[in-house]
């Protein structure tokens, strides 16, 4: 009984934790609105930025896959 | 997570595919325990990926013309964009690293496409894979900068653009992230690969449990396919231009 309790806490922990993946949605969403407003004013300043732009979204998109971790040692090392 | 694909299809109804199922390592002979040296799944996918990359490289530079062939220009492209990659953010002195990142990013790119092959195994859906690379990429950046610019390196850590009170607070956040980099590395391209596959296998689930009636699941399992073919290359591309960003570091340290 006391175990089941421990994994009912653990499989709730890892679902609430991939609302994580909502933060880094709008992280990357922040970056590539704003790479594609800013090219749309300056075209030909776009190509240079293009790997800085995949650079922001890699970080940004990082600290949601933090959250994926979190729910897969809670699925499996808990 | 426990519960294997003869549990499921016994439960009847559900998914008759277990979609995780396809990230089991096995042996590729007889199933006994795995060790370090036991020849499995992901062994024979990581060689079919070298013995690809080698075959594409050494086939397209075979016959060298003038006017490429169309395996020629393939290569060619794939060698322009990285070498282009490296040298615009590494700067000149980087590309003394182009062939480990071309590798790199060959390896990856190719690891990921081949698992996108039906019934084919993702060798970098594994941490335990990834997490090899980025830890090579991780020692050779820390080796590199303490080599080239001896104790100065650590002035990385030492942000002197911001004010003297600042410094320390940004010290202990610069040290954690530095060393948060192999783990962010590494879980990045294996967490999106096996997302990825997995979200392909719960579609080909429901098409399976439809049957001939599954047009909905069909369209869906295409235009996932699509979307991981972009997010297959991608991640290839992130992980080395974050491997050149974090050379670049190594390189030109101190100023800031």
């Amino acid at each position: 009984m006391e175990g089941d309790i421990v994994q009912m806490g653990a499989y709730i922990g890892a679902g609430l934790a991939c609302t994580g993946m909502g933060g880094a949605a709008v992280g990357v969403g922040h970056v590539v609105g704003n790479y594609i407003s800013g090219a749309l004013r300056n075209p030909s300043a776009a190509a240079s930025q293009t790997a800085t732009m995949f650079i922001g979204i890699a970080f940004a998109e990082a600290l949601g896959i933090f959250s994926f971790l979190v729910a897969l040692l809670l699925m499996f090392a808990v | 997570m426990a519960t294997g694909t003869e549990e499921h299809a016994a439960e009847g109804g559900g998914l008759a595919i277990h979609p995780m199922d396809q990230f089991i390592v096995k042996p590729l002979f007889g199933d006994g325990p795995v060790h370090w040296y036991t020849v499995t799944n992901v062994t024979l996918w990581m060689a079919i990926a070298v013995v690809a990359l080698l075959g594409m490289f050494v086939l397209a530079t075979r016959h060298r013309g003038i006017i490429p062939s169309r395996l020629q220009s393939v290569a060619e492209m794939l060698y322009g964009f990285i070498h282009k990659m490296v040298e615009d953010v590494t700067g000149h002195e980087g590309l003394k690293y182009f062939p480990y990142i071309m590798t790199l990013f060959m390896f990856i790119f190719l690891s990921n496409f081949l698992g996108l092959l039906p019934m084919a195994f993702t060798t970098t859906s594994h941490i335990a894979v990834t997490a090899v690379m980025a830890m090579a990429v991780f020692l050779t950046v820390t080796l590199v900068g303490l080599y080239r610019n001896g104790i100065g390196f650590l002035g990385i850590f030492w942000v002197t653009a911001a004010p003297l009170v600042l410094r320390p607070i940004l010290a202990l956040i610069e040290v954690i992230s530095y060393f948060v980099r192999p783990v962010s590395h590494s879980i990045r391209l294996a967490g999106n690969m096996m997302a990825g596959h997995a979200v392909m296998k719960v579609f080909a689930g429901f098409a399976g449990v439809l049957g001939a009636g599954a047009v909905l699941p069909i369209v869906a399992i295409t235009a996932v396919y699509a979307l991981e073919m972009l997010v297959s290359f991608i991640q290839a591309y992130v992980f080395a231009i974050l491997t050149c960003v974090y050379l670049r570091d190594a390189l030109h340290s101190p100023h800031h």
